[in-house]
């Protein structure tokens, strides 16, 4: 009854998206407001629909009703009750619902408090964007991937998952459920996904009112004003879910690190790459009026990048420990991303001489040019992840040839164009608009340079070979410097001009521009995670022993001593199995740490949970390989240190804390007329 | 009511765009799209179609012989896939040997068994516990497991004597009545 | 030597006798160094195993796999380390035995040049386009005709 009535509300909600579509193009044609206004009104009545359908699955979830064939997959009794509800997202079917809903939600948001007023020529066409993207993924949940199905038996044994009962079968209904992949329970799982899903989603609007702009042939960039707040959501939604996820993989999943360039990884960074070029060269078009064809076309990719990553997750062409399995949904995710790749690319090419900019590019050393600087290696960096991506695809449809692209290619050929956006962080607050010169920038540029060559100098000397390293925290280092060089400029111009103590013209500072001390916090946050980065990457360190109990060895100046192996916590469908270990710092300090193993025996599935000790110079990780418990009690031990890797996380939140600064409206006009 | 701000078409530049540039972003994007198709159809082809035929390999056994499927042409074969590190396997391996027990002495059926992923030391230890007579041979390169498009193991393929696919079984085999009335299967079924 | 004679076949055995213990005391010491030089241990097992991927999961390198699959591999490589293959041989005989997928990455010979080339060829011609749109938005306002100005993003 709750599934039909779950199913129900998303058909409706189908029908409503094809309605919103059909009335959006009669209102156009025939100029009526009437429909035209009706058809926004559809957008928004959406929501609450799929909202109703997404609590009915939450329904027969949390009360366990195995013969549903998605909750028989995600669910078992002795989960407890976050993470049932989390099993919403944990599968192909509810999440691809749950993608629906914050779809659905967003749409409905940017209908109902957009700025229609001013978008009132672009928004029937934005409707009709929407919802064709929105009719699509409804599509796909009703006929493809119905996370309302049942599970029926025959009587010769076979089993088959529909929504419709099949002549001849018989209702089934399971005793217990096969439960969520162990792997996913874990808190990672309450945040990474939907944070994931909501910045994907969010690119939706920004690339609908682009596109419609082109439609209408309004390309005053009003829309990206005005849509700007959307676009910063998504990105700071997108930048938490990767860095969620990052934290997920190196908390919980016990290898030691927290990005593997697993494809699935890659293509959600590359919305996120072309999304934070679109971020920065968004602010040359309002100063300079430059990049404007630049900004259409990292907007219309940002968004079809969300569409060509969950394509890729989601209809079994990527291998990858991330992917959804076998899917029917493939040729229909298809037909949506043929429709908005030659949508978008039909619009640029039509529009293209309505797009040239009338400003001018003085000087290759003023902040125009830097900026462009970052587009390119923006979208430079973009191409080689979708190489990387795409490259065992064309491998094996060209040459029937299975290969694998391994972290090391990304790290090669990223890492240079990383560290030189970093070059650009540390130039870039210096330069000024306009003409420049390589002197003038030089004059702005030599005092923090010279300072921060201390830190090369400093590294060569206590003995630091690794070129890339120095070079990389050189770099960190001088971003750092010119940025409270800057602010300091700044303050203390304001101060002597305004008479104020330094406290209050420095907070006056950073609350009168939001946007450009958020930004420049992102700047310090990603500088902090570069440094966690070079940490981790160039210096980790790492051995493997097996030991016996009472036995110690050492590492990294540490003594450690196998006390024992317990079981905490086994019940009848997980052991786990720990090893204590005292760890004597040397210094007078002991802690212990636990790593274990949770076997979930239902699923002959286990997960390796790291035991890790961390400080701000570095982590001491602790995962458990292999143990005897017999004639004597051994185990296997590999311990990683990892340098500095808590700042990747510190700069991550400084980050966020940033990007959320900079989203937080300007209080007066004033200070929206502030410089960038 | 808003009005599309004065930014009129600039005029003064009208640069013409470039044919080659259409040309060149037409062309990729077209590519790209059917890239994706052609990557969409190689991953989708979750098994060979029933009544399709199957191409000529060779398998070096375990007893170090060269055996290739148009060898045992007029034969009906019987390829197994397996792996020692495979629970399911294990279960399945006793019946399978028992089938071929029965069905041998006939004659008119060879079962070859090929090991995944796997280990020479632990397959010959697999092979040794569960006493399996019929031929086993590594799959070298997991060539054979491309070919045959398996997802998992274990997973047997039934081809018929003019060296056609008659019947997929995916998963083990839970009882010997099952794998010989799997054997009896004929093309399209 | 006169064998014949009680005394000397004494000598002679006894001589035998510790000639063989000597023999076989060097060679039990001998394979016992040998054993203990020889096990590698499990940081060079894991130093060539993270250089390959597991065969049959999905882009986990095979230092870090827990499954009895992987384990079986690991030993396998610390067997062939002990009998003096190199790392690149143990890989070459991975590959033969489960396809290049075990590669963290493919060799450049044939089709995956591509691989090779193109993070060069990508920023070389982003460096081109760059110049181009430097120079077309440069000046007084005047845009000389048939310059394209953008970039490589255009793509889709």
């Amino acid at each position: 009854m709750i599934a039909n009535l779950g199913f129900g509300f998303l058909f409706i909600a189908f029908l409503i998206s094809l309605y919103a579509i059909g009335t959006a193009i009669y209102g156009l044609c025939a100029k009526s407001h009437a429909f035209l206004e009706s058809a926004r009104i559809a957008t928004i009545v959406i929501f609450p629909l799929v909202t109703l359908s997404v609590l009915s699955l939450l329904g027969l979830m949390l009360t366990g009703q195995f013969e549903y064939t998605y909750v028989f997959r995600v669910i078992s009794q002795d989960m407890p009750l976050i993470l049932k509800i989390t099993a919403l997202w944990g599968g192909q079917a509810g999440s691809l619902l749950f993608w629906v809903w914050l779809l659905a939600g967003v749409t409905a948001a940017s209908f109902l408090w957009g700025k229609q007023k001013q978008l009132k020529a672009l928004v029937p066409w934005a409707v009709i964007i929407t919802m064709t993207t929105l009719a699509f993924f409804l599509f796909m949940v009703l006929f493809l991937e119905n996370p309302f199905e049942r599970i029926w038996l025959f009587a010769n044994g076979q089993v088959v998952s529909s929504f419709i009962q099949p002549a001849g079968s018989f209702v089934v209904i399971p005793p217990a459920g096969f439960g969520l992949n162990p792997l996913l329970r874990n808190t990672g799982m309450v945040l990474h996904p939907p944070m994931l899903y909501l910045g994907f989603v969010t690119f939706l609007v920004p690339f609908a009112y682009a596109a419609a702009s082109l439609i209408t042939g309004e390309v005053s960039g009003d829309w990206m004003r005005l849509t700007r707040g959307w676009t910063l959501a998504g990105w700071i939604f997108l930048s938490a879910g990767l860095v969620l996820g990052s934290r997920w993989s190196y908390d919980v999943l016990g290898w030691g690190g927290y990005w593997s360039w697993d494809p699935v990884e890659i293509a959600a960074l590359m919305p996120w790459l072309t999304a934070t070029a679109f971020l920065h060269s968004a602010i040359v078009e309002e100063r300079r009026d430059l990049f404007k064809l630049w900004n259409y076309v990292l907007v219309m990719l940002t968004f079809c990048l969300v569409i060509l990553g969950a394509f890729l997750t989601r209809s079994g062409v990527l291998s990858s420990v991330h992917a959804f399995s076998g899917s029917s949904i493939g040729p229909v995710f298809f037909i949506l991303i043929g429709l908005i790749f030659v949508t978008s690319l039909g619009l640029l090419l039509w529009r293209w001489n309505s797009l040239t900019a009338s400003g001018e590019l003085h000087s290759i050393f003023s902040r125009e040019s830097l900026f462009l600087f970052n587009n390119i290696l923006f979208v430079c960096l973009f191409l080689i992840c979708l190489t990387g991506v795409l490259f065992p695809i064309l491998s094996e449809v060209f040459t029937g040839q299975q290969v694998t692209v391994g972290a090391q290619w990304y790290k090669s050929t990223t890492g240079p164009l990383f560290a030189l956006l970093l070059l650009l962080m540390g130039i870039v607050p210096l330069s000024v608009w306009g003409a420049s010169s390589a002197k003038r920038l030089g004059n702005e540029l030599w005092k923090p340079a010279v300072v921060s060559l201390l830190i090369p100098t400093g590294l060569l000397l206590a003995g630091i070979r690794s070129w890339g390293a120095v070079l990389a925290l050189w770099l960190a280092g001088l971003v750092i410097l010119v940025l409270f060089y800057d602010f300091w400029r700044t303050v203390s111009a304001w101060r002597s001009a305004m008479h104020e103590p330094l406290l209050a013209s420095g907070f006056r500072l950073l609350l009168g521009n939001h946007r450009r001390y958020g930004g420049l916090l992102v700047h310090l946050g990603v500088v902090l995670m570069a440094v966690g980065i070079v940490g981790i990457e160039f210096f980790q360190t790492q051995t493997q022993v097996t030991i016996q109990q009472g036995s110690s060895f050492s590492f990294h100046g540490d003594t450690l001593h196998f006390d024992g192996l317990t079981t905490p916590g086994t019940t009848d469908d997980h052991e786990i199995t720990s090893a204590v270990l005292t760890v004597d710092a040397g210094n007078g300090k002991t802690f212990s740490l636990a790593p274990c193993v949770d076997n979930y025996t239902a699923q002959a599935q286990s997960v390796t949970v790291p035991g890790v000790w961390s400080t701000p110079a570095g982590d001491l990780y602790i995962v458990l390989v292999d143990w005897q418990s017999s004639a004597t009690t051994s185990a296997t031990i590999r311990v990683y240190y990892n340098p500095l890797i808590d700042w990747l996380w510190i700069g991550a939140v400084v980050l966020i804390l940033g990007g959320l600064f900079a989203f937080w409206p300007a209080k007066s006009v004033q200070e929206r007329g502030q410089p960038t | 009511m808003a009005d599309p701000l004065a930014t009129p078409q600039q005029t003064t530049s009208k640069k013409s765009m470039p044919v080659w540039v259409i040309f060149i972003a037409v062309v990729t994007l077209l590519g790209f799209l059917i890239f994706l198709v052609l990557g969409l159809m190689s991953s989708r082809q979750q098994s060979l179609t029933l009544g399709s035929r199957i191409d000529d390999f060779t398998i070096t056994t375990f007893d170090g012989k060269d055996v290739s499927l148009g060898s045992l042409r007029g034969k009906t074969i019987l390829v197994n896939f397996w792996a020692s590190w495979c629970t399911t396997c294990i279960d399945e391996a006793p019946i399978l040997e028992e089938a071929w027990q029965k069905i041998e002495p006939a004659g008119q059926v060879v079962f070859i068994g090929v090991d995944y992923a796997d280990t020479q030391p632990a397959a010959r230890v697999f092979l040794q516990k569960y006493s399996i007579d019929y031929m086993n041979g590594s799959d070298l390169g997991l060539s054979l497991s491309q070919q045959f498009h398996i997802t998992g193991v274990p997973e047997t393929y039934l081809i018929s004597s003019d060296g056609t696919l008659n019947a997929i079984k995916i998963g083990p085999f839970s009882s010997i009545d099952e794998l010989l009335t799997f054997l009896d299967q004929k093309s399209g079924n | 030597m006169n064998l014949n004679h009680p005394f000397s076949r004494k000598i002679f055995l006894l001589v035998i006798a510790v000639s063989i213990a000597i023999e076989g005391m060097a060679i039990l010491v001998y394979t016992v160094k040998a054993q203990t030089q020889l096990t590698p241990s499990d940081d060079q097992v894991n130093a060539v195993a993270s250089q390959l991927y597991c065969p049959v999961c999905e882009n986990i390198t095979l230092d870090v796999c827990t499954t009895p699959a992987c384990v079986q591999w690991r030993e396998m490589i610390r067997e062939q380390l002990a009998q003096g293959a190199t790392p690149a041989q143990i890989k070459a005989y991975f590959v033969q035995q489960y396809g290049l997928r075990v590669l963290t990455l493919p060799p450049p010979a044939g089709f995956n040049w591509v691989l090779y080339l193109l993070p060069p060829v990508i920023f070389l011609a982003a460096l081109l386009l760059t110049v181009r749109f430097i120079r077309a938005h440069r000046g007084n306002g005047q845009n000389t005709p048939g310059s394209s100005g953008i970039d490589g993003g255009q793509n889709g």
